[in-house]
C-alpha cells in the first residue's frame, strides 16, 4: 500500500516586511529582493548568561523554543504540533568554535490535547553559532517516549488522500479569522502551516529572537498530481523582542513513497530566477515499521535543480 | 410613496438598533470581542445602570480626536479615596485585554452587593478603569483582516517617514529611548519622535500625575505570554521594593493557576521577556506608585494575539483572580485596621 510519508518543503524568498497597513497579494513565484538579514533589535541584548540559567527567564526559553521548532519539523504533522510546557533546567556555555551552546531539560505537550494531554520530557543541546552573517542554530534533541505517543499516521494519510485528488483546489485566507475561529476542516492545514513555518523559524532563530506563528494569511493548493500534494502557505511570524510580524511564503509538497521511509527536505528559492537550491537540511522521518534511513532525493524536475545529496 | 417611507423608517430603526448594540433588549455578551462603538455604548450602560457607583471621566484625546474615557468605580465618598488604576488595550491587536477590562468591571459591579470583600474594596478604593486606551489603533485593527495585527497608535510618521504609529508602551517618560526600542518609525517598537509625543501616553501621564497621591496600584493589561512583569524594563535598574513586588506577583500567579491550571511566570521584563524602556508600568513606578504590574494574558504562542473567543471567559476568569490578589494585598496593606474593624463590626 502506498503511503504518504515524504514531505517536501520549499521556502520561497524570505520577505521581512512588517505587518502591512494595506492588503498585499503574496507572490506565487520566488521573486524579489535578495535575502535580507534576519531581524535584530536596535540595541544588542546583554547575553552574558553562562553557566546555570534560570528556567523561567528568556534565554532558556528562547533556546527551548528553538528545540521545539526542531521537534516540530521532525514530528509535527497535520494532526500534531508540539508546544513548550515548561523548562526544568538549563545551562549555557561559550564554545571554542565561537557561539553559545545551551543544554536544556524541558517538557512539551501536543497543542491538540492541551493541558489535559501528556507531557513529554525532552533534553536538547542548542548551539547558536557566532558568524558574521546569521546562520541557523544547530539542535540535538531527545524526547522520552516519543514513539509511544499515539501515532497520527492514520489521520495524516486520510488527510493526504482526501486532498491529493486532482480536483482538489483548497484555497483559504486568514486562518484563524480575526476572532480566533477556524473550521474543523482548516485545522490540519493550520497545523501543517505551523509545521512548515517551524523550518523557517528554526532557520531564522538566534538568541535575540523568539518566534511564533501569528496566523496563516493564505493557503493555496498548487497543481497536484497523483503522487504529490502541493500547498503554498503565506504565514505571518511574530517575533517578541522586535514585536514585528514577518510575512513568509513557503511551499510544501508531500510525496507518496512506496517504502516506509520518508524524507523531509527544505529548499530555498533563489532571488530572481526559478531555480531552487537546497537549504541543506535533510532529515529522515521514521514512519510505521520502516527503519530510519537516509535517502538521496531529487527535487521535482520542473524546477531544474541539481540532485540533492546528503 | 407611502410604501417607500415605511421601508425607510424600518431601515432607520434597524440601523439604530444595531448602533445601540441591542443593549436594551439583550444582555451584553462578555464572551465575544466587541467593536469600539459597542464598548463605548457598554460603558454608557454601566454608568446608567449604576449611577451611585460608576462615573465616566474623559481624560484626553487620541491622535484621531477620540475621547479617552475611563470608568471610575467605587462608593462615593466626601473624603478623598485611594485608587487602583487599570488600563487595557494600549496595544491594538491584544484584543483579550479590553475583553478583560470589561469582564473585570462586570465582575466587581455584579458582586459588590453580595461579596463583602468587594464591598469593602468599593468602600476604601476607587477603581479607575480604561477599557481601551489606544482607541485609534483598536479601531484600525478591526478594519479588515490585514489590519488585525496592528500594534501602535495611528499618528502619522514625522520627517521622511511614511509609516504610521508609535508604540505607546515605549513612549512614556521612563528611561525613554534607552533600551528595547527602535528609532525606525516603521518598527513596531518605534518609541516616537520624542517622549510623550503621543496624546494617549500624555493623557495617562497627566492623569497619574494629578492623582499621584491617590493611586496605590497600577495595572496595565496586555497579551500574550502568560506573564506578570514587574518594574523596571532596564536590566540595570531595580525597583526599591523588588522583593515585595516579586512576592505579590508570585501570589497572583498562584491565584491564577488555581482557576484553570494556567501557568504564569513572574519577573522583571529584562529577565523573563526582553529589556524595554518608556513603558507605562515603569513610569507609574518611577512617580512613586508602589505596586505596578504588567499582565500578559493568554496564550503562550499557540494562537498568540488572535485568541479564540471560546477562551475569553477562562482567560478573564483566571486573570481576574490574579488582579484581585494584587488589589487585595494593596488594600490590606493600606487599610489593615479598617479591615479588622469591619470584621469585628460584622461579628457584633
Amino acid at each position: 500500500m502506498k503511503t504518504f510519508c515524504s514531505v517536501w518543503l520549499l521556502l520561497s524568498l524570505v520577505e521581512l516586511s512588517p505587518a502591512p497597513p494595506a492588503s498585499q497579494e503574496p507572490p506565487l513565484a520566488c521573486t524579489g529582493a535578495p535575502d535580507p538579514a534576519p531581524p535584530q533589535p536596535e540595541t544588542a541584548e546583554d547575553m552574558a548568561s553562562t553557566g546555570d540559567l534560570e528556567p523561567t527567564h528568556y534565554p532558556a526559553r528562547r533556546a527551548a523554543q528553538v528545540a521545539l521548532h526542531y521537534l516540530n519539523t521532525h514530528h509535527g504533522s497535520p494532526f500534531r504540533v508540539f508546544g513548550l510546557q515548561q523548562v526544568h533546567k538549563a545551562s549555557a556555555e561559550d564554545v571554542a568554535a565561537g557561539g553559545r551552546k545551551y543544554k536544556l531539560d524541558f517538557s512539551v505537550t501536543d497543542w491538540g490535547s492541551g493541558s489535559a494531554g501528556p507531557a513529554l520530557r525532552c533534553s536538547a543541546d542548542v548551539l547558536f553559532p557566532r558568524t558574521e552573517r546569521h546562520s541557523a542554530p544547530k539542535v540535538e534533541l531527545h524526547c522520552e517516549a516519543l514513539q509511544q505517543i499515539n501515532s497520527t499516521a492514520q489521520e495524516d494519510d486520510a488527510f493526504y488522500q482526501k486532498y491529493i485528488s486532482p480536483d482538489s483546489t483548497v484555497s483559504a485566507r486568514d486562518i484563524p479569522d480575526s476572532f480566533g475561529n477556524m473550521s474543523e476542516e482548516m485545522q490540519p492545514f493550520w497545523r501543517l502551516a505551523r509545521v512548515a513555518a517551524s523550518f523557517i523559524m528554526l532557520r531564522e532563530s538566534s538568541e535575540n529572537t523568539e518566534f511564533n506563528m501569528a496566523k496563516v494569511a493564505s493557503i493555496t493548493q498548487q497543481e497536484s498530481s497523483e503522487e504529490q500534494l502541493m500547498l503554498e502557505f503565506v504565514v505571518l511570524l511574530h517575533d517578541f523582542p522586535s514585536q514585528v510580524t514577518h510575512k513568509h511564503t513557503h511551499r510544501l509538497w508531500t510525496l507518496m513513497d512506496t517504502e516506509a521511509v520518508c524524507v523531509l527536505t527544505v529548499c530555498v528559492c533563489s532571488a530572481g530566477d526559478r531555480s531552487v537550491e537546497a537549504a541543506g537540511v535533510l532529515v529522515s522521518r521514521q514512519r510505521r515499521q520502516g527503519p530510519a534511513d537516509r535517502v538521496a532525493a531529487q527535487m521535482p524536475s520542473r524546477h531544474q535543480t541539481p540532485e540533492l545529496t546528503l | 410613496t407611502m410604501k417607500g417611507s415605511v421601508i425607510s423608517v424600518l431601515v432607520v430603526l434597524a440601523v439604530l438598533d444595531r448602533l445601540a448594540g441591542g443593549l436594551e433588549h439583550r444582555s451584553y455578551d462578555y464572551t465575544k470581542y466587541h467593536t469600539m462603538d459597542e464598548i463605548s455604548a457598554w460603558m454608557n450602560q454601566m454608568e446608567r445602570e449604576n449611577p451611585d457607583m460608576v462615573s465616566s471621566m474623559i481624560y484626553g484625546q487620541t491622535y484621531e480626536n477620540r475621547n479617552i474615557t475611563l470608568l471610575k468605580i467605587g462608593f462615593k465618598s466626601t473624603t478623598p479615596k485611594k485608587a487602583v488604576w487599570m488600563d487595557c488595550g494600549i496595544h491594538a491587536r491584544e484584543w483579550i485585554a479590553p475583553a478583560f477590562c470589561q469582564h473585570f468591571v462586570k465582575e466587581i459591579l455584579g458582586s459588590y452587593k453580595t461579596d463583602s470583600n468587594v464591598n469593602m474594596l468599593f468602600k476604601n478604593l476607587d477603581f479607575y478603569i480604561t477599557p481601551v486606551l489606544n482607541m485609534d489603533g483598536y479601531i484600525y485593527s478591526w478594519r479588515d483582516k490585514t489590519t488585525r495585527l496592528w500594534r501602535k497608535s495611528r499618528s502619522p510618521g514625522t520627517g521622511n517617514c511614511t509609516c504610521f504609529g508609535t508604540d505607546l508602551n515605549r513612549n512614556f517618560y521612563a528611561n525613554w529611548g534607552m533600551v528595547g526600542i527602535s528609532r525606525d518609525c516603521c518598527s513596531d517598537i518605534y518609541n516616537g519622535p520624542t517622549a510623550l509625543s503621543e496624546p494617549e501616553a500624555k493623557a495617562v501621564t497627566d492623569f497619574l500625575g494629578a492623582h499621584q497621591n491617590e493611586v496605590l496600584c497600577y495595572l496595565t493589561i496586555h497579551s500574550y505570554g502568560q506573564l506578570i512583569l514587574i518594574p523596571y524594563g532596564h536590566p540595570n535598574i531595580s525597583a526599591p521594593n523588588y522583593e515585595e513586588l516579586m512576592e505579590v506577583g508570585l501570589a497572583a500567579a498562584k491565584a491564577i493557576k488555581a482557576v484553570h491550571g494556567t501557568s504564569y511566570k513572574v519577573g522583571t521584563a529584562p529577565d523573563i521577556l526582553y529589556a524595554n524602556s518608556g513603558t507605562s508600568r515603569d513610569f507609574a513606578r518611577l512617580i512613586g506608585i508602589p505596586y505596578s504590574f504588567t499582565f500578559e494574558l493568554r496564550d503562550k504562542g499557540n494562537y498568540g494575539f488572535i485568541l479564540p473567543e471560546d477562551q475569553i471567559q477562562p482567560a478573564c476568569e483566571e486573570a481576574y483572580q490574579g488582579a484581585m490578589s494584587i488589589v487585595n494585598y494593596v488594600h490590606d496593606k493600606n487599610f489593615k485596621s479598617a479591615a479588622t474593624t469591619a470584621t469585628l463590626a460584622n461579628v457584633f
